[in-house]
């Protein structure tokens, strides 16, 4: 009786589980690696109706986050500012420029600029920015070096994993109360930020939520 | 096989990083959602437009003569303000007395109508900082970095008609503005706002002191550094 199978035909089936064993490891990987706000999110940074630079504003002329995101204290939601924080300066300084038309177009009609939002929690979680704030953590370990940024991209990803990461050790990020809105300070090392950050945790009973409840609520 | 399979892999891994890049790539792609379930609810939520209304604004306009829910009422004399040091609550408000207005009728009243503390002063510092000193200077000099980059005829605190001004005339300046000022009523809420004209007028007599104004007990402290 002659071969029907060539002898090649014998390895086929190894072929293909080797085969099925690639493309399942890179399907993995490639979900693992993209399927994640850490690429979905980070780095998004789309044109703004107005050029602002936080750059400018914030490192060259010295001004507080809080000067325009003045609610971010008291409130659960960072406000962006209104028209008229902006033409408090510019309806004197660059009162002509181009890059600027859109706040004076606002100004005389009454309707808001309409900025690009950026950073977006889902409906779904109870994000609050006051409990954030006047607890130690600083605008820098959710958004990044935002001071030097000329157009806002998103630095950091925001997923829940994130959140939790630092819910379940927040001594590693929490800095002393005049050094919220300075996004320049750093921790002298990081064994000074152990202790520092221990050391607030204990007196300031610092306790963040880890049960469901806490942020789906 | 495996040869033409590797290959054909290769090329669609190389193909498939040139689309969609790397992670942290700065785009200006809206970002995809994965599982959109609930993540956008039909709720207002707040600095979100809505359809709902004709002019899209989610936040709506405050209906003239009507206090918004969650905001202070109006605080009357017999009701005074809380004096703990606190401020809790956000107080903005459309009343018509001294302290929301700074006059008592229709001339400017003088004297700050909450307690002047250590804490207060220290409050109205920062506020200061925060709000003013971008255009004031922080000694109150007229001299802030705005200035410098054409913001013209600041004024300057250390001047006898703001010296002699009352202080209901500064609080009223702050919440409305004066001439090419605009006002920070809208982003200053009340208590905070007689904290930075307690501190004004901690400017203003810090440049425009005498010796008899100092505590008899830290005279020979400011003595013993005098040039
Ligand atoms: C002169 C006013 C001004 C100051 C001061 C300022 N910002 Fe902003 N900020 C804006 C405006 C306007 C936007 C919206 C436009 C944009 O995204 O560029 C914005 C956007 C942002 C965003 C992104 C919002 C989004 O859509 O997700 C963050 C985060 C932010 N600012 C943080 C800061 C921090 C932190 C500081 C202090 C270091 C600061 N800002 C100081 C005006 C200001
Ligand atoms: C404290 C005063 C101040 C405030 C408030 C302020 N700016 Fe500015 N802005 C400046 C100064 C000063 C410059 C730099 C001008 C220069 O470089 O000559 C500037 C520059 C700019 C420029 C670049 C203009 C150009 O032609 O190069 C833009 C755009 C701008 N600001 C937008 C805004 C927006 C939007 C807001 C409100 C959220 C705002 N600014 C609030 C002071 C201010
Ligand atoms: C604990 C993390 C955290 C800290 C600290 C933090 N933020 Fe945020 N910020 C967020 C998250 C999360 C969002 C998205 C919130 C949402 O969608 O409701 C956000 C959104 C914003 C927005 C956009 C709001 C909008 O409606 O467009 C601004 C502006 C902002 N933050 C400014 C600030 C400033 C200024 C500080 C520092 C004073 C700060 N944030 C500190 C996490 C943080
Ligand atoms: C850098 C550290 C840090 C990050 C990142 C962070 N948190 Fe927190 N969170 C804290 C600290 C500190 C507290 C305050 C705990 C306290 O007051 O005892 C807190 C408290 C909270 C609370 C409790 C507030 C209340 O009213 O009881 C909620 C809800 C919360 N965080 C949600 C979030 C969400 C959602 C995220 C992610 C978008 C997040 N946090 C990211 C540090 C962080
Ligand atoms: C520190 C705050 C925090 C706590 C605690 C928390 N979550 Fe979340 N959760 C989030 C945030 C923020 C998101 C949104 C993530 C995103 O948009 O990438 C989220 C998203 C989710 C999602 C939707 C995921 C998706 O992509 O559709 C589920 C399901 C979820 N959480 C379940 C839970 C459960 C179960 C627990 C308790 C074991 C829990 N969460 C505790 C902050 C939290
Ligand atoms: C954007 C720049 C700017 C900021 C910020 C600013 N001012 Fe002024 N201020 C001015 C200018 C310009 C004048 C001069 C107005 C005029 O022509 O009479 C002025 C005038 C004044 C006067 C004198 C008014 C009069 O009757 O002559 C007082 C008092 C004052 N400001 C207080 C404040 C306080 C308090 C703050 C902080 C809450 C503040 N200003 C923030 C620009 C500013």
């Amino acid at each position: 009786m002659s071969n029907f199978f060539p002898r090649w035909a014998n390895w086929v089936p190894l072929k293909l589980l080797l085969i099925a064993v690639v493309l399942t490891t890179v399907l993995t990987g490639g979900v693992w690696y993209y399927f994640t706000p850490k690429y979905t999110r980070v780095g998004y940074m789309p044109d703004q109706p107005v050029p602002f630079s936080h750059s400018i504003h914030v490192e060259q002329l010295g001004m507080d986050c809080r000067y325009c995101h003045s609610f971010v204290e008291v409130s659960g939601h960072s406000n962006v500012p209104d028209t008229q924080t902006c033409m408090a300066c510019h309806s004197q300084i660059k009162s002509t420029s181009p890059k600027l038309a859109a706040v004076r177009a606002s100004w005389e009609s009454g309707s808001p600029v309409q900025w690009v939002r950026i950073h977006k929690a889902p409906d779904y979680v109870y994000f609050n920015h006051a409990v954030h704030v006047n607890r130690g953590v600083s605008c820098f370990s959710c958004h990044g070096q935002i001071n030097n940024m000329t157009t806002v991209w998103q630095a950091e990803p925001q997923s829940m994993a994130w959140c939790l990461e630092c819910h379940r050790a927040p001594e590693k990020f929490l800095r002393p109360p005049s050094e919220i809105y300075n996004l320049n300070w750093r921790p002298a090392s990081a064994a000074q930020q152990l202790a520092m950050g221990t050391q607030f945790k204990k007196e300031w009973n610092i306790n963040p939520p880890l049960t469901c409840g806490g942020c789906h609520r | 096989m495996l040869r033409t399979f590797f290959i054909v892999l290769g090329l669609s891994l190389v193909l498939l990083v040139a689309v969609t890049g790397l992670r942290g790539q700065k785009g200006k792609k809206t970002p995809i959602e994965i599982f959109p379930d609930m993540d956008h609810q039909p709720k207002v939520k707040s600095q979100v437009p809505s359809g709902f209304f004709a002019d899209f604004r989610g936040d709506r306009l405050p209906v003239s003569g009507t206090v918004p829910m969650g905001y202070a009422m109006p605080v009357s004399k017999e009701d005074p303000l809380p004096d703990d040091g606190k401020y809790a609550t956000v107080q903005f408000s459309s009343g018509t007395s001294y302290e929301d207005t700074g006059r008592f009728g229709d001339h400017w009243g003088t004297g700050i109508p909450i307690p002047v503390t250590a804490e207060l002063m220290q409050r109205g510092g920062e506020r200061y900082m925060i709000f003013c000193a971008v255009c004031h200077g922080t000694s109150g000099a007229g001299n802030g970095v705005a200035g410098q980059y054409g913001m013209a005829a600041i004024a300057s605190y250390h001047q006898d008609r703001l010296r002699t001004m009352s202080d209901g005339e500064i609080f009223n300046t702050i919440t409305h503005g004066k001439n090419t000022m605009l006002g920070y009523g809208g982003k200053i809420p009340l208590n905070d706002r007689w904290a930075i004209v307690a501190y004004v007028r901690a400017l203003q007599l810090s440049q425009n002191a005498t010796m008899a104004d100092v505590p008899p007990e830290k005279r020979a402290k400011l003595e013993a550094v005098k040039p």
